[in-house]
Parts: structure tokens; sequence; C-alpha cells
């Protein structure tokens, strides 16, 4: 498990700020000591902490968990949302939460979808006893989820045009970049992006 | 009698030529148990019948077969890629890295204790490979002939629709019956709306006998699914809930009816699951009405 930032310092936007409210509103709902918002990590599978309301929001961020590990870690994996109650006796879900410094007693997961993938988790921890019955706060915890994986996208798509971004004003790191994506072997690219490169080249000549 | 039809190489009256059809004019239908289903109740369909001679096989996370709810296992099974970066299936220590196999397996083991319990995980390679190990561990059950395979997990990528659909009627029609948890979730999943399985969702009482008919599909079943005591790794209890859980229970009592009643083919289970479901056998003949 690892620490770090996964933003860059002066980009706390509004993607970021509407995370915060969904995990805000969630843990409100739910009378919670703490929710939070996990994004699967695209190249490894591990999860990562991207909003916390509550318990450890402070320390939380950017603290990753390996891949199929716990109940995130199943509700990522399967796709399906679930409770866990009385996990206080069960060490095995102690290991992964005294890690972050907090040992619920409850559990509700659900899975965050962009179409048809998993790209993160909504848990919610130590809800209040509620009155609705389990299987509405899972149907709750479900239309929560829907918000934050909207949420999430819009972070996700905000972070991967940053990275497109990055170093487009250095001509030597965009042809690099055009270099590696153009495909080998008989496949030819785009014919708009072939015409976009023959202009380029015109230009810079 | 010749033993389970559906296990037997296909009758040919050619040479590679297969016979569905029968003169039965000049010849006589085979034989077979006959069960007219008029006076079903679950007595009839699973009293004093303990899964004894039936194995179950959960597709899962792995299952900690030391755990005392589950009380060992037959086989204990993981999907990996092997040297060539194709999957595999392998013999693993029965163990299990999330919990939820296990709770699966006590389930199942806690109403039919006498069945022949068996795991493999199909859970542990990443969310990219979940799909299709999920499909080879279950090409590879229903291989092996199992009787029941619980599937508290389905798939959302519609790139493995097609493969899953052809191995769901490939296991209908092998007398192996995939027992599937509903998803709650706003999204499309499979197996378990396909109607060669048998589809299960949530009810909110206590009992893990009771179970319902739901006449409007693809959930056929409500079963036990809040608060349902599980068995957790490390030797451990706690408790549950979701359609996960709803699942294994129907699972656990297809095993009992099946140990009672080996010759039932999925239509004739799924008939008698039916007729057995506590809001059908409480009217028999009548309309189920909400009063």
């Amino acid at each position: 498990m690892s620490t770090h930032d996964p933003m860059p310092s002066g980009t706390a936007i509004i993607e970021r700020r509407l995370l915060l409210s969904i995990v805000d509103v969630a843990r409100a709902v739910f009378g919670a000591a703490a929710s939070s918002i996990f994004l699967v990590d695209e190249e490894t599978g591990e999860l990562v902490f991207e909003a916390v309301s509550g318990e450890g929001e402070e320390h939380l961020i950017g603290m990753r968990f390996p891949q199929g590990t716990g109940i995130a870690g199943w509700v990522a994996a399967s796709g399906q949302p679930m409770i866990a109650d009385d996990l206080l006796d069960a060490p095995f879900a102690r290991d992964a939460a005294e890690s972050t410094g907090y040992v619920p007693s409850s559990i509700m997961a659900a899975p965050l979808f962009r179409g048809e993938e998993v790209i993160g988790v909504l848990e919610v921890l130590d809800r209040s006893t509620s009155f609705r019955g389990e299987l509405a706060d899972v149907d709750l915890l479900s239309l929560v989820a829907a918000q934050a994986a909207c949420g999430l996208e819009l972070l996700l798509r905000l972070r991967h045009a940053d990275a497109a971004m990055s170093g487009a004003d250095d001509v030597h790191v965009l042809l690099q970049r055009i270099a590696t994506r153009v495909p080998r072997g008989t496949r030819t690219p785009h014919p708009t992006a072939l015409k976009l490169l023959a202009a380029a080249d015109e230009l810079l000549g | 009698m010749t033993p389970l039809p559906w296990r037997r190489e296909r009758r040919e009256h050619y040479p590679g030529m297969p016979a569905w059809s029968l003169s039965t004019s000049r010849a006589a239908l085979e034989e077979f148990h006959v069960s007219r289903q008029e006076e079903i109740t679950k007595e009839w369909a699973y009293e004093g019948a303990d899964g004894t001679g039936v194995r179950v096989c959960v597709l899962d996370t792995g299952v900690e077969g030391a755990h005392p709810l589950v009380g060992g296992l037959e086989r204990s099974l993981v999907v990996s890629r092997g040297e060539d970066d194709r999957l595999v299936v392998t013999d693993c220590d029965p163990a299990d890295p999330a919990g939820h196999g296990t709770a699966c397996a006590g389930i199942v083991r806690s109403i039919a204790p006498g069945a022949a319990l068996s795991s493999v995980r199909v859970l542990t390679d990443g969310k990219a490979g979940t799909g299709a190990a999920l499909i080879e561990g279950l090409r590879w059950a229903v291989d092996e002939g199992y009787d029941l395979i619980n599937l508290s997990l389905s798939t959302t990528r519609s790139e493995f629709q097609p493969a899953l659909h052809e191995l769901a009627d490939r296991a209908y029609f092998r007398r192996c019956l995939l027992v599937a948890s509903a998803h709650n979730m706003p999204v499309l999943s499979f197996p378990w709306t396909f109607s060669s399985v048998i589809s299960v969702a949530s009810h909110d009482q206590s009992d893990p006998m009771t179970y319902y008919y739901n006449p409007n599909p693809p959930a056929e079943f409500y079963a036990r699914g809040v608060r349902v005591p599980v068995a957790w790794p490390g030797g451990r209890e706690i408790h549950s809930t979701g359609n996960s859980f709803a699942a294994p229970h129907i699972t656990g009592i297809c095993a009992l009816i099946l140990s009672k009643h080996p010759w039932m083919t999925p239509f004739q289970l799924k008939s008698v699951l039916y007729l057995a479901a506590d809001n059908v056998t409480a009217l028999n003949g009548g309309t189920h009405v909400h009063t």
C-alpha cells in the first residue's frame, strides 16, 4: 500500500468537489461514520481512495489496496452491491480496515459503472440503524452510486485530458507521442489524421 | 433402465447422423422415472433429504475449506493464466482472499449438509479478466458434470454474452443447473437474465427455507438475502445482505430436491421449486393475491 497525491496541486476542481459532495450526502443520508469513493486503477486493478467524508478524510486520499481484497474488492470484481455487518469479530476484514485507522463494524458497498465496466466502488461505513430496512438501503446506495459513477467518470475524463495536454507545447514531445501511437504494419492511420499530419508537416517546414 | 440419459452419447441411426426424432409407431419410448407433479409439497420435494449424492460447485472468490460452517471441500480450483497466457483451471489451496465464496458455500452447506461442495475461484484475475475467468471456470464445471453450480456473480460485459449463453444452454441439457443471483443495479448483466438458469433475488425474512416464486421475471424466486449469518474467512461468522446470499439458499434447496429425486431434469426441478414455493403451496388451486 502506498500513498500519493493523485491530483497535481492547484487542480482541486469542480469534479473533485462533486465526488466530495456525493460522499457527504451518502454519509448524511445513512447517518454513517464515513463514506468513501474508490477508483479502480486501470493499470493495476488496485483500489484507490478518491474521496472520503468522515473518519479518515484527512489522510486516506490516494491510499491503495491490492485488487480483490476485502468487501470493496469483491464488489469491484463482481459488480454486485452488498452489506456486511458484525465485522468487528472478523479479523480478516480488520487487517485492511486497520491500515486506514478506522475499523468499522459494518460496510455497505456498491459498484460504480461506466457502461459495462466497473470503474470504482462507493462505500458507507457504520450506517445508523435503518428504519428503511436493508433492501431499501441497498437500493438507495445504488442510487447514490449512479451519481458517484458520473462524478468519477468526469474526474477520469479530466485526468485523461490533462495527461494528453501535458507536453503539448513541446513539438518534440508531441511528435514522439504521435510516433508511438501510429500503428505499425499494414494498418494505416485515420485518413483525417494523415491529412492533419501532412498539414502540420507543411506548416513546420 | 439406463442411468442418466443426459450424460449418455447421442443416439444415431446412421454413423454421424443425430437421430433426434423417433419412430414411435415402431420403436418403444425409452424408460424414465415419472412424476406427475400433481401433489407436490415441500415434504414431497425434499423431506428427509440432506443433499447426499449431489455435487455442487461454487464459482466465486474461492472457499475456505477448513471453515467449520463449510465442512470441507471435494475439490478446490482456481482459474489463472497458464504459461502461454491462456486461462487454465488448476487445483489450489482451499482459501478465500475476499470472503464472499466462503459465505456462499457455508449457506449451501447449512441447507444441504450431505452435498459434496467444490470451489472454483474465478474472481482473482483483476477486473479485466473477470468475465473470461468466469467463462473458463463455468465451462470446466459444466464439463465436470456438477449437478448444481452456484453463481452469486455476473458479468456486465456484452462481449461475453454469446459464450455464456451457449454454456448456460449446454449446462441445461447436461442436467447441470445454474443458480444465479439477480443484479440489483440498473445495468444489464449475465447469466442471471437467461431463461436456462434459475435466478434469485432477496426477501427480507429470516427463515432460510422460506422462498417465494416471483411471477414477474427475470428474477424468478426470492430467497433469504438480508442479514444472513454467513461463514467468513478466519473461521468467523458475520451477517451479510445481498442477492449473492439469496442464490445459495436456492442452490441448497435444489440439492435437497435432487438428492431425493435424482431423475429430475432442469425444467422439472424448476417446476418443483415453483410448486413448493411458500406463496404457491399455501394456495393450491387458487390465485395468490395480497391480502
